[in-house]
């Protein structure tokens, strides 16, 4: 800007007047830096304002119940459906039209907004936990603790998952439950991988050492000298596997094997709708359900890209595929 | 790389191993009983009794569990509690359908993937680019059924129901019977399929393209006078393939459960479906046939990966122990 700023040596005398100056500097944590630069992103605060909206209109789902005077479960044959029986389109009564029982989609959408959010974020908030602990265990230990702990890894990701689910649900009948397990179970694993790759690289580095040599326990150095070091990677990576752990469990839904009917989850709206293709004549069954699912989904991924991109700098926008 | 691969075939086996246990311990422990699925709810106990001591079901755990793997073994997989037919032949009579799928939709996505991602790390910033990430992320993002029924919509309902008829709806004619009948009625699922996998390959090309091209060796080749388009598919392309090679292992190997969505939503009756009638059914020999064929597919996809990544790479060969 304006040429080479001089340097001063730093003596006593200045220094001083430096400790001074220093107070007119604003002290930015990493995590204002990283708010300042996502908002420069347009794409990620319009992810953060849809999943905002997504979350309300989740949390509101009583009161949209409310307001329509349509429960979710609630069948209208007389108003709800045509006297041939079939769904009512968008409009009037019903914003997002009926269903094949003529129940209310919009309170419907409401409530499966529920389990979306619930499944995907709590599964995903598990499965990073143990992704972390696994890594983090993995690459400190190394030796046959790493081996074991990688094979382990190494064999979930070499499961048919979606085959295994089907069997799993067969068996033990489908649940909320049993879907977020499902969930956990199958996604940790590509976390557990990062995070033991990163603390590979950073175990032997000096302030390891130091805390070794101060006499800190291992499980000290693991949580406490290494894993803020992985923060960024941990927080994207979960973002990352929010829609994955959504779509996952809308499929179980889909096929059957998730939430069960005629509890509503956005997945067995679209398998409603896809049975006997009644979509072709209610375009709105898929449309509406099918919609608000890409969009939260879009919206998450959006973010976890502009997560990274506003953490980590140096990384190119959408350089890698996580 | 003998060893490494004999490493290889190991891991696998052990994964086939512990997923053969897995299904066995899932149904040994299942609730359901074989014999009442076998005979009705109409059958009496001592018939019940005499179905579960040809099926071996009255003897201990190990033994059954030995019994399941000598027999799985000699590549019997019993008989279907629904239909009494060989499991073998209900699975076999299903793969044709599941395999032109998969071959198809296997060279659509590289062929519309990996194009998209050289384009957008040619010119990184470019509209192009832009063009090309925002289709990639939009395909991560799409759920398969949600996409196969939009497609199902826009390609097949709306021209019939305007006279034109496009597409057919569902359906499958074997390959041998009319190669264009086939690949007529395998379209629309081919793309479904491949444009959701399309996206992340897009993601993956133009992350490996964008690391290549920064090279020195790149920049050597440039200062020959090699030909722009020579430095892109020959130079680079070649040193960013092993990545997408193993996420193209990892993609097939996983295919098997991945179709069973595409064949759901178009009506093929592939294994997929099978899998999913087999479960509404609860005809378990289908289903441990149809778990374990997908653990085979799995293990099979990783060793052919691994062998190639030998002879891309020869750091792997031996590097690696």
């Amino acid at each position: 800007m304006s040429g080479p700023r001089r340097v001063a040596l730093l003596t006593p005398k200045s220094a001083g007047r430096v400790a001074q100056n220093a107070s007119d500097v604003e002290l930015r944590s990493s995590m204002s830096l990283m708010w300042a630069r996502l908002r420069r992103d347009p794409a990620s605060i319009v992810s953060m304002l849809v999943i905002v909206l997504a979350v309300l209109f989740a949390i509101c789902a009583p009161l949209v119940a409310a307001w329509t005077g349509h429960g979710p479960t609630e069948q209208f044959r007389d108003t709800g459906l045509t006297p041939e029986g079939m769904p009512v389109g968008p409009g009037g009564q019903f914003i997002f039209g009926t269903d094949q029982l003529g129940r209310d989609v919009l309170v419907r959408l409401a409530y499966g907004a529920q389990v979306s959010l619930l499944v995907g974020v709590a599964a995903s908030i598990v499965a990073s936990l143990i992704g972390v602990l696994i890594g983090t265990v993995s690459g400190f230990l190394g030796g046959i603790v790493d081996t074991i702990l990688s094979r382990f890894t190494d064999l979930v990701m070499s499961v048919p998952f979606l085959l295994c689910a089907i069997a799993l649900v067969s068996v033990a009948g489908p649940s909320l439950g049993l879907s977020i397990a499902v969930i956990v179970f199958f996604s940790w694993t590509g976390l557990a991988r990062v995070v033991r790759g990163q603390v590979l690289a950073l175990r032997h580095r000096e302030f390891v050492e130091a805390a070794r040599s101060l006499g800190a326990s291992q499980w000290s150095i693991m949580f406490r000298d290494i894993l803020p070091n992985l923060v960024v990677p941990i927080i994207v990576y979960t973002t990352l596997m929010i829609p994955s752990a959504i779509v996952f469990e809308a499929t179980l839904s889909f096929l059957g094997l998730g939430i069960v009917p005629p509890t509503p989850s956005w997945g067995n709206m679209l398998a409603d709708a896809a049975n006997g293709s009644l979509y072709m004549y209610a375009w709105w069954l898929v449309v509406v359900p099918g919609a608000a699912l890409l969009a939260l989904t879009l919206s998450f991924n959006l973010l976890g890209d502009g997560l990274r991109d506003a953490l980590d700098p140096s990384s190119s926008k959408g350089g890698k595929s996580a | 790389m003998t060893r490494f691969i004999l490493q290889r075939i190991g891991f696998g086996l052990l994964v086939l191993f512990l997923l053969s246990v897995f299904v066995f311990v899932l149904f040994y422990v299942s609730p359901s009983d074989p014999a009442r699925i076998i005979a009705g709810d109409k059958a009496t106990e001592a018939l019940m009794a005499q179905i579960r001591a040809n099926l071996g079901l009255d003897q201990p755990v190990l033994v059954q569990y030995f019994h399941f793997l000598g027999s799985l073994l000699r590549g019997d997989l019993g008989y279907s509690y629904r239909s009494s037919l060989p499991v073998a032949d209900l699975v076999l009579q299903r793969i044709p359908v599941t395999m032109s799928l998969v071959s198809g939709a296997v060279v659509l996505w590289l062929a519309i993937g990996i194009p998209i991602g050289i384009a957008s790390a040619k010119h990184p910033g470019s509209v192009r680019d832009r063009l090309g990430q925002g289709f990639a992320i939009v395909g991560i993002s799409f759920p398969t059924f949600v996409l196969g029924m939009v497609v199902l919509y826009l390609l097949y309902f709306l021209p019939s129901k305007a006279g034109v008829n496009l597409f057919p709806p569902s359906g499958y004619v074997p390959l041998l019977e009319d190669p264009l009948q086939w690949a007529w009625h395998l379209l629309l699922p081919w793309t479904t399929l491949a444009l959701v996998v399309a996206a992340v390959y897009a993601r993956l090309t133009r992350g490996q393209m964008l690391e290549v091209l920064g090279q020195d060796y790149i920049r050597t080749a440039r200062a020959k006078g090699l030909s722009e388009r020579r430095i892109t598919y020959v130079h680079a392309f070649r040193s960013a393939m092993p990545p997408l090679v193993t996420q193209l292992g990892i993609d097939i190997g996983l295919m098997l459960g991945g179709v069973i969505i595409i064949e759901q939503v178009f009506g093929l009756l592939g294994v997929g479906s099978l899998a999913v009638s087999s479960v509404a059914m609860q005809d378990r020999p289908v289903i441990i046939a149809i778990v374990l064929l997908g653990g085979v597919f799995v293990v099979v996809a990783n060793l052919i990966v691994d062998t190639a990544y030998g002879m891309l790479d020869s750091r792997v060969r031996t590097a690696k122990k």
